[in-house]
């Protein structure tokens, strides 16, 4: 072999290659968590869309493409709700989260740590408890239910629709608080990073260049925080979107999302392909409404 | 009443009694200050001396804890920020990132509801030559570049004055000579008021025509620079300012318009006019006499130090060749207790006798020395901090 032609070039190239190469073995791990658990499920999923048959029989591989159609006929209104409740709950965080994400990256001063503690302290318990012990709240005969009826609010809220004979549980108005409530800290956090990252110096400037507080909020604070907001609406949005929990919990079956059809086309009904097709019109009808949203957005500084 | 005109004479800022207190700390000690309309005036001091703090309180930045603040007949003092007819052009520039470079300088014209921004915007960006950067980011201009925009979208506004806070920190010695040039270009042409503060004193010597020189929280002194320079009244001026040569001496007749002092059995002559006030025989005072005031000749021709100017013997410390001059350091009787005389010489006809060791005679007019009162810590503005921190 050609040994003492080769070695001395040998040396200098090999731990450039190998360094080369740091990267790819860095992203393997993760590359094969992914195609584990996400891509090898998602694949067996689609799979399972196109196929028919019946528990008793098994199901075999027949591209019945109509599935999907079928699925979104009859299916379309918890669809649409979905996508209502989970819009008015982003809504709703970005309404009550701004304000907060504000005051804290601006104004708490020695708080901010407490502050920022408090907003993540929620999910040191169990999602499903914080929801039930809401359907405690909410109950009739509750305290919520009789302070807001002596005040006459849910006369108000009833002949806007969003209450029933003036009770809470089991409205649309319950589950949209209790999707607001879940996924409120997922809009804080972010709100709070891009807020807080606006040099101080920003606002005194405008204030120099004529700029009333109001309007410098409008004109540099409001605009700065913007990947923020971007981030804090997808991280609402889109798992509010397939929530099934608070519908399931604090909601009747006339405020059934598209979460809990799947979940009781899988568990209950057993009719995988149905499941599995709503899953993926799911999928496509959140990614179609973000790729949207983000393009009006303007991804430039967000990403 | 009627308004003065920008550029016209009479006052421009008048702080009254201004003070400003954190706590029990105080940033800024009672204050008056007159800044004359169309003058470039500099705040020079160390970190921390209140020069800044004086600024915002100008700009309605920093709320005054006494006194009141004055622009052009007007007391502003109540008024925020933005209803004062002033510009500010910060120390790290803040330009708003998200806008580009034609929407910061457009900025406070929107906001006053000014017509035709694009031909005000455009010709502002030509007055500081950026005009094809336009419509470019803040963030890809360079820093002398960004600083040039921070001045445009100030001065945009015809503000009543300009309040400029360390502009040039951040930028290289080499840019920043060339922006003080450009700034002073500018002043020249726009005719508005300039309050700048620095703590380079060269910066604020080069550009200003009257300088305070802030010293913990007090003007120590104020004045055209060339005044300062020659006649500082404080060792703080006479050290922060350039540096000095401080003599303690003693009075020994304080009788006619010159007086006679003598500093380690050296006679030394210095025109009454240049003394402090309260000079009486047998009082100490200090001596002030600037390096490059100051001729060597060596001790061998010591005949040829022409009658009437004070003279010194000393000995050569160390020589310091800097191109232009020769920087020694000479050990000598009236400077005892001391790092020794500065002395700079040009480089014009070099005596090649004058190396370390060699014995010498320090000699200079008596009327560029300065008299100060000898109840001053002697080393003061020696030893400031001059970091780029808030002041």
């Amino acid at each position: 072999m050609t040994t003492t032609a080769t070695a001395p070039a040998a040396p200098p190239a090999a731990p450039a290659r190998r360094g080369r190469l740091v990267p790819y073995w860095l992203l393997l791990p993760g590359i094969l968590w992914l195609l584990l658990f996400f891509v090898a499920p998602l694949v067996y999923q689609a799979s399972t869309s196109v196929q028919t048959g019946s528990l008793e029989d098994g199901f075999q591989v027949t591209w019945h493409v109509a599935t999907y159609w079928d699925a979104l006929a009859q299916y379309y209104p918890q669809f649409l709700r979905s996508v209502g409740y989970a819009t008015a709950a982003t809504v709703l965080c970005l309404l009550l989260g701004y304000p907060l994400a504000y005051l804290i990256a601006f104004r708490a001063g020695r708080w901010r740590t407490l502050l920022m503690v408090l907003v993540v302290a929620p999910f040191f318990t169990s999602f499903l408890i914080r929801t039930l012990a809401w359907k405690t709240i909410l109950s009739d005969g509750g305290p919520v239910v009789s302070a807001l009826g002596s005040l006459h609010v849910l006369g108000l809220t009833d002949a806007l629709g969003l209450t029933e004979g003036h009770r809470l549980l089991a409205t649309p108005l319950a589950v949209v608080c209790g999707l607001t409530y879940n996924f409120l800290p997922f809009m804080i956090l972010p709100l709070y990073t891009s807020l807080e990252r606006i040099d101080g110096r920003l606002h005194e400037a405008a204030g120099d260049l004529y700029a009333r507080p109001l309007t410098t909020f409008r004109h540099v604070t409001f605009p700065l925080s913007l990947p923020g907001v971007v981030a804090g609406t997808l991280l609402t949005f889109i798992p509010a979107a397939g929530d099934y929990i608070n519908a399931e919990l604090l909601g009747s079956p006339d405020q059934k999302m598209i979460g809990n059809v799947i979940q009781s086309q899988f568990l209950r009904v057993l009719d995988y392909p149905t499941a599995a097709a709503l899953s993926f019109i799911l999928m496509a009808a959140i990614l179609a409404m973000v790729t949207v949203y983000l393009r009006r957005a303007g991804t430039e500084d967000v990403v | 009443m009627t308004e003065t005109a920008p550029s016209g004479s009479g006052t421009d800022v008048c702080l009254a009694g201004i003070s400003k207190r954190y706590g029990t700390f105080t940033a800024v000690h009672p204050l008056d200050l007159t800044v004359p309309a169309g003058s470039f005036f500099a705040l020079l001091g160390a970190s921390g001396c209140g020069k800044t703090t004086t600024l915002r309180m100008i700009a309605g930045l920093e709320e005054p804890s006494t006194g009141s603040v004055v622009l052009g007949g007007q007391d502003v003092t109540a008024l925020p920020p933005y209803k004062r007819p002033v510009n500010t052009v910060f120390q790290s520039y803040a330009l708003f990132p998200h806008l580009d470079i034609f929407e910061n300088v457009a900025f406070g014209l929107r906001r006053r509801g000014v017509k035709s921004v694009k031909r005000h915007v455009g010709e502002m960006l030509d007055l500081v030559q950026l005009g094809e950067m336009a419509r470019r980011r803040p963030h890809e201009l360079s820093g002398g570049q960004q600083q040039r925009v921070a001045v445009a979208r100030a001065l945009i506004n015809h503000p009543r004055v300009l309040l400029l806070d360390e502009p040039l920190g951040a930028l290289d010695l080499k840019l920043r000579r060339q922006m003080q040039l450009e700034l002073k270009r500018i002043q020249t042409e726009v005719g508005i008021t300039f309050v700048h503060v620095t703590h380079d004193q060269e910066e604020a010597m080069t550009m200003a025509d009257t300088v305070a020189v802030m010293n913990a929280g007090r003007v120590e002194q104020l004045g055209a620079p060339a005044d300062l320079y020659e006649t500082p009244r404080t060792t703080f001026v006479a050290n922060f300012l350039g540096t000095s040569n401080l003599i303690t001496a003693e009075v020994l007749d304080a009788a006619g318009d010159t007086v006679v002092l003598r500093a380690a059995g050296t006679k030394l002559a210095l025109p009454a006019g240049r003394c402090p006030a309260a000079a009486r025989t047998g009082d100490k005072l200090l001596l002030g006499i600037r390096p490059e005031k100051i001729t060597l000749t060596h001790a061998d021709d010591a005949d040829t130090v022409p009658a009437g100017r004070n003279s010194v013997r000393g000995r050569i410390a160390t020589a310091g060749f800097i191109g232009v001059s020769t920087q020694y350091v000479v050990d000598s009787p009236v400077a005892a207790g001391t790092a020794g005389l500065s002395v700079y010489v040009q480089n014009i006809e070099r005596d090649p006798r004058l190396v370390p060791g060699a014995e010498v005679l320090l000699h200079w007019n008596p009327g560029h020395g300065f008299g100060l009162d000898a109840a001053q810590r002697i080393e003061a503005g020696t030893d400031v901090d001059l970091g780029e921190g808030p002041s």
